[in-house]
């Protein structure tokens, strides 16, 4: 394995994660796809700090950061999205639209 | 300049830890007052946002005079620039608290985590106006982020209010999300996450052929949506107006000021630390990329304030256009442009927070947010109605008000640079943004409501807060002092 190979791999991680936010209509899914996002990150300073600086672990601790960064992401989603379903019975971001102007 | 050890920090790093302090201090003190009227809470929130600003200046006056120091071995610096942002920041979490102290929206039950968060949120963006690693612009960044989410969602059982904070998280994680994949490219080419170091390294490896200048440019691109995205700037600002309109009116007012200037205080020091170098300049052409952005958002944001009735997403629009006017001084290149965003977001804190006061006070007393419930607020409470025109006039860039005095100087700094092109447009968005502001001031002085007609009292405590930013919107244009004060902080800030 080279380090093309978890660029490409990560590349494709986050496209899919973007392409999921903009076509999944479910507000679980759209987290799932910024989880994508958020990994693809997380790969990306792994691999990196693996193959371009082997002696300097600092961007293997920016990806563990980003993995905590990304838990609490989900967690206040989380939130919010009960908070959602409790206001509009619905999870469906296209219901979700009182303000607009 | 050496960076300080973890240790040798923490001395340096009080207004911070005093912030945190004081942030845990208010939900025990939640825990402890069994009175859910008590404003005890929110005063203790007061209280430390003043002991960190007396702690901000202390430290400024006592060590080296604002000499730039680098704390946590590289990973922020406090300099004189991060300590005019800290100042700015620390104004805008002492008017939310007594906006929030004054608003009828929030729920007794959840002061606590209010104004807890409030302060956590004051701390991150103190982490933004001083990181220069790539690591801790990200964990600031996010620590404002996802206080910001919670906050503007924090009106349980209001469905506007969760909508709000639904939309935010959306475009929020994923704006995020693509500047830490941008965050993560420039790790990779340069080899350290170090602002300081980034620029030169990257420059080398331009020079010899290692990098190409097209990955320079998407990683760039990528950092610029989580930058643009909190300054709301075209086409990160989708999220702005319902989030504008949907949050507490205190909260909107925060974000519009402090969540900018925070925001502001990142894109330059980024920008101008890490890639203000003239190699790096040649192959990703990112001044000019901002100038493009700076006119579309300025012109986006006048024109989609033009049809607005509600008052909230009009300011939210409006806001939108300013972050465009600002941004035409980062685009100069010069120690003048960054100056003059530093003075206008004084002026801006003061004339928007300002005219948020006024929308506060208005919900309180009529319960209405829309222009229609501004009819006749001349007669029925003069003295608030003036303040409003004063704001609103100030926020046009009326003489002789302060809001002239910023963009006078912020036109004078881009026509030196010779953007005529950009000036133009930014002045003839100006006489746009007349339109819709002269709406309310018509409104309120031209239009009687013919329902009601009694006057509202106010109590001596508004009149004082509101004169709180009357007097500077009407005063600051005539005082050096914040003139000087920014241009000071612009020298830390290394240009061509």
């Amino acid at each position: 394995m080279t380090l093309q190979h978890y660029l490409v791999i990560s590349a494709i991680l986050f496209t899919l994660g973007i392409f999921a936010v903009l076509t999944r209509r479910n507000a679980i899914s759209i987290l799932m796809g910024i989880e994508l996002i958020l990994n693809s990150c997380n790969l990306n300073f792994a691999a990196f700090s693996r193959f371009m600086t082997p002696e300097d672990i600092s961007g293997q601790i920016i990806a563990i950061f980003g993995i905590v960064l990304a838990a609490a992401e989900a967690a206040v989603f989380l939130a919010i999205i009960l908070a959602i379903y409790r206001e509009f019975g619905s999870i469906r971001p296209d219901e979700v639209d009182t303000l607009k102007g | 300049m050496q960076p300080l050890s973890n240790i040798d920090s923490l001395l340096h790093f009080s207004p911070e830890i005093l912030l945190v302090i004081f942030a845990t201090a208010v939900i025990i003190l939640d825990l402890i007052v069994k009175n859910r009227e008590s404003v005890a809470v929110a005063h203790l929130a007061l209280v430390g946002c003043l002991c960190t600003l007396a702690a901000v200046l202390f430290i400024h006056f006592s060590f080296g005079k604002g000499e730039p120091v680098s704390l946590f071995l590289g990973m922020i610096q406090l300099d004189v620039f991060s300590t005019f942002f800290k100042v700015l920041l620390l104004l805008a979490t002492a008017a939310t608290i007594l906006f929030s102290l004054r608003s009828e929206e929030l729920d007794a039950k959840l002061k606590g985590e209010y104004y807890a968060l409030l302060l956590v949120i004051t701390l991150g963006m103190f982490l933004m106006a001083s990181a220069t690693n790539l690591l801790m612009i990200f964990i600031a960044l996010e620590t404002v982020s996802l206080t910001s989410y919670i906050l503007a969602g924090f009106l349980t059982h209001n469905p506007r209010s969760s909508e709000a904070a639904f939309k935010y998280i959306t475009y929020g994680a994923v704006a995020s999300g693509t500047m830490l994949f941008g965050l993560s490219l420039l790790f990779g080419m340069a080899g350290t996450g170090d602002l300081t170091q980034i620029g030169g390294r990257l420059a080398e490896l331009l020079a010899s052929g290692e990098v190409s200048s097209l990955t320079l440019l998407i990683a760039i691109t990528f950092v610029l949506a989580g930058i643009g995205y909190k300054i709301a700037s075209v086409p990160f600002h989708m999220w702005s107006p319902d989030v504008y309109e949907g949050a507490p009116i205190p909260i909107t007012a925060f974000l519009s000021v402090a969540s900018k200037s925070a925001g502001f205080a990142l894109f330059i020091r980024f920008f101008y630390t890490g890639f203000g170098s003239t190699g790096l300049m040649e192959a990703v052409d990112w001044p000019f990329m901002l100038a493009i952005v700076s006119a579309l958002t300025m012109t986006v944001g006048n024109l989609a304030a033009l049809p607005q009735q509600n008052v909230k997403r009009l300011l939210a629009y409006s806001s939108i256009a300013h972050g465009g006017y600002l941004l035409m001084g980062g685009v100069l290149l010069t120690s003048e442009g960054i100056g003059a965003i530093l003075f206008y977001l004084v002026v801006y804190l003061f004339m928007n927070l300002g005219a948020f006061y006024v929308v506060v006070l208005v919900a309180n007393e009529m319960g209405s947010e829309t222009i229609n419930g501004y009819r006749g607020l001349s007669s029925r409470a003069p003295l608030v109605a003036v303040a409003m025109m004063t704001f609103l006039f100030s926020l046009t860039g009326i003489p002789p008000f302060a809001g002239f005095f910023g963009k006078w100087i912020l036109f004078t700094a881009v026509l030196e640079q010779g953007y005529y092109w950009l000036a133009l447009v930014g002045l003839l968005n100006s006489v746009v943004s007349l339109y819709y502001y002269a709406r309310i001031v018509k409104a309120m002085f031209l239009e009687d409501t013919s329902e009601e007609t009694d006057r509202v009292s106010f109590s001596t405590g508004t009149f004082a807060l509101l004169s709180v930013f009357v007097i500077p919107t009407v005063f600051i244009g005539f005082l050096n002092i914040f003139y000087t004060f920014s241009n000071i902080s612009v020298s830390v800030i290394p240009m061509q």
